[in-house]
């Protein structure tokens, strides 16, 4: 589904992702894990689209179409999802309205009819269950005025909405209590399938107990340094990101 | 036919020209010199509007036109007006006509001397066809295509002219005396016009049930000075909406001015809505005056125009009297629209509200002027501003100047002003979920002018304007 090879991208002259290698197959979660500034929230940012991060080299394939090529809003037609770590704030926008625009826009994009507001609540009332939201929120303003939690399970709202092919959440555990974290993680595995993949971008192995990756990547420097299973996040946990940074060299060596 | 034919403009010449109705044409470079002669060839009224009129055209010609050094007027200039002669639209309309309106009446054909049928009044009226209006073309009162039947005993509504003949001691008493013109010479010059516009007066306690609109119609090149008078008594309730519209582009001139006095206790919306031609010039002031406890909730749309300037100003007189003054402005292409309110507080306890959102596209200029005073009586005042502006392109300008002056010193006030672009980040965001850039843009831009929208309390003009803004934005 998503081939990653030798990635570099940054933001101006700092680059920050310095090769990244990985490949996704549909029905897989794959975790990447790493300490702050190792570039996994680059990662997922660039997969997304954000024009402030320039890619400088490597390429990016997605169901055998050059991702990189295509407007952020295409990507997510064509079925990538990003739950932010920081979930923007549009004031005047309801969520409904947003949200049904993204629904129409990408039926329309992918030549399905649209639908209109009454089937359009009829669709979200049981995915608003899923993560325990209350249907007053979809005539809130986007994300204004919502706690922490709040907004991360509005994003996860989007993506059981949306149901995307590929969905990355990153760092959707943070600043979240154990109960927001549960409510989320049953989120994303009621949507998990075997058609599509989930990459988690996580800074901590709490989240992992909940959804189980198939796959861990430890990100450092903006290189993948150690892969493994999920036990790889235990021993991550248990040892400190030291002990990765400490052996990098031999680790990249590996890798490369 | 050689005197008419030096009167007009520029513009209506061109339009002639081609028409070839007429043919020999010059450009005069003094207006003031046009307006003198208007002033000339207006009809005698009675004595005590007489003189009002020619205080009024003395203190115009004595201002002259506002020019930049004008601490009001610094970021507009009024030279495309000062530069036109306009001929008065009314006069021109009234006259003779009566021959067609009668043929017209005969034929059942329901039409004005302007050959105004109300079906082309429908988009105007906001979906609202039950509303008590009063249309006025060119300036002038039409009744044919006005309707406020069934107002009751405690509200009187007429056109101006009506009343004036009518030898209202109302009139007499309140016009001219709310609209200050020693330092305004467009309110000096509207003075010196006074012959038309709406009256209103609510007697105490007075309920009127539906809005009452105001609409005025502009159809051709000439200028006219529309003036209203609202006369609220005590405890008395009625919402107005003062629209400014055009049948067809026109570079005609509308100067209007409203003057509202709030008795104690009485309770005033106020929507003025601002859409005319997008090649003609508008200067518009509502003033106002407010006793004790009463309210006025304002309202300012502006979006029409290739100049125009809003004034609304208002006095608390009384205790504990409020006000709020919420706008928004959309320009585009090279229009200037200038905003320019002033509040001043007179007595104490009284709280004042205010919220003006512009956005701004192509190469349009904004402006915004907000005054605040607070007299050394007025202690208590709990004043708030605010004016925030989005520019949607890199060439188009705003300036902004909310200006408090504080002369008590147990008083709350704050004010504000952001100038700003498009969100990146939520721009991202909605790409991110599917949405293209262009719809993201009108999404957008449609929130942030939707949040003040969100204020105005008339439902269905609510509805329209949002109607209106979206499309507006929409690419």
């Amino acid at each position: 589904m998503l081939v990653i090879n030798d990635l570099h991208a940054g933001i101006g002259d700092r680059e920050i992702l310095r090769g990244i290698t990985l490949r996704v197959n549909a029905g897989e979660v794959h975790a990447v894990m790493g300490p702050n500034g190792s570039g996994k929230s680059t990662l997922a940012q660039v997969l997304a689209g954000n024009p402030s991060y320039e890619v400088t080299g490597g390429s990016v394939m997605y169901n055998g179409q050059n991702l990189l090529e295509l407007d952020p809003e295409v990507r997510a037609q064509n079925g990538i999802f990003l739950a932010f770590q920081y979930p923007v704030e549009i004031p005047g926008v309801s969520n409904a309205y947003f949200l049904r625009s993204a629904y129409n826009e990408i039926r329309k994009a992918n030549g399905q009819e649209e639908v209109d507001p009454l089937e359009f609540l009829d669709l979200v009332e049981d995915r608003l269950k899923l993560v325990d939201m209350d249907q007053s929120m979809l005539s809130r303003s986007v994300n204004q005025g919502f706690s922490g939690g709040e907004k991360k399970r509005n994003e996860i709202f989007q993506m059981a909405v949306l149901q995307p092919r590929l969905a990355i959440l990153d760092e959707t555990d943070s600043g979240l209590d154990i109960d927001a974290l549960r409510i989320v993680a049953q989120g994303v595995n009621k949507l998990r399938s075997p058609d599509n993949a989930t990459i988690v971008v996580t800074h901590y192995q709490r989240l992992l107990n909940y959804i189980v990756p198939d796959f861990v990547h430890v990100l450092a420097n903006g290189r993948i340094v150690k892969s493994g299973g999920k036990e790889l996040a235990l021993e991550l946990e248990e040892k400190g990101y030291d002990w990765i940074q400490s052996s990098t060299p031999a680790a990249a060596g590996a890798v490369a | 036919m050689t005197e008419t034919a030096i009167r007009k403009s520029t513009h209506e010449n061109s339009v002639r020209e081609a028409s070839k109705a007429e043919g020999v044409t010059t450009r005069k470079a003094g207006s003031i010199e046009t307006y003198r002669e208007e002033f000339a060839r207006l009809p005698v009224g009675p004595e005590w509007l007489q003189s009002l009129r020619k205080q009024g055209i003395a203190r115009f010609e004595g201002l002259g036109f506002p020019t930049t050094k004008n601490e009001d007027w610094h970021f507009t200039s009024v030279a495309p007006i000062a530069e036109r002669s306009f001929r008065l639209s009314t006069v021109s309309e009234s006259n003779g006509d009566n021959e067609r309106r009668g043929a017209a009446r005969r034929k059942g054909d329901v039409t004005n001397p302007a050959g105004i049928t109300p079906s082309l009044l429908d988009r105007f009226q906001f979906g609202e066809r039950d509303w008590h209006t009063l249309v006025f073309t060119n300036g002038g009162f039409a009744e044919d295509l006005s309707s406020f039947a069934a107002l009751g005993d405690s509200v009187r509504v007429s056109s101006l002219a009506q009343a004036i003949k009518s030898g209202s001691e109302v009139v007499e008493r309140y016009l001219g005396k709310i609209a200050r013109f020693d330092q305004h010479a467009f309110t000096a010059l509207n003075t010196g016009f006074i012959s038309d516009g709406a009256f209103v007066e609510l007697r105490p306690k007075a309920i009127v049930d539906r809005p009452i609109h105001l609409l005025f119609v502009s159809d051709g090149d000439g200028v006219s000075h529309p003036r209203n008078l609202i006369v609220a008594g005590l405890h008395s309730q009625a919402v107005f909406v003062e629209s400014y519209v055009s049948l067809r582009d026109g570079e005609y001139f509308t100067n209007a001015v409203t003057e509202m006095v709030l008795g104690d206790g009485a309770h005033i919306d106020h929507y003025k809505i601002q859409r005319e031609s997008e090649t003609a010039f508008h200067v518009g002031t509502v003033q106002a005056r407010e006793g004790r406890d009463s309210q006025l909730h304002s309202f300012s749309f502006a979006t029409g125009g290739s100049l125009a300037r809003t004034n609304i100003y208002t006095s608390l007189d009384g205790d504990a009297a409020t006000c709020t003054l919420n706008g928004l402005y959309l320009t585009d292409g090279t229009q200037h629209i200038d905003n320019q309110t002033s509040i001043e507080h007179i007595a104490p306890n009284c709280p004042s509200h205010e919220v003006y959102k512009g956005v701004l596209d192509g190469r349009s200029h904004g402006v915004f002027n907000g005054k605040v005073y607070v007299h050394p009586e007025a202690q208590k005042t709990d004043g708030k501003q605010s004016n925030n502006n989005l520019l949607l392109s890199p060439t188009a300008r705003v300036d902004t100047k909310p200006q408090l002056e504080i002369f008590a010193d147990d008083v709350k006030c704050t004010h504000g002003a952001t100038v700003g672009r498009l969100d990146e980040v939520a721009m991202f965001y909605l790409n991110s979920r599917g949405i293209g850039r262009d719809a993201a843009r009108t999404l957008l831009t449609y929130a942030f002018a939707a949040d003040v929208l969100e204020t105005i309390e008339l439902e269905p003009l609510r509805r329209e304007l949002e109607k209106m803004v979206l499309a507006r934005f929409s690419a």
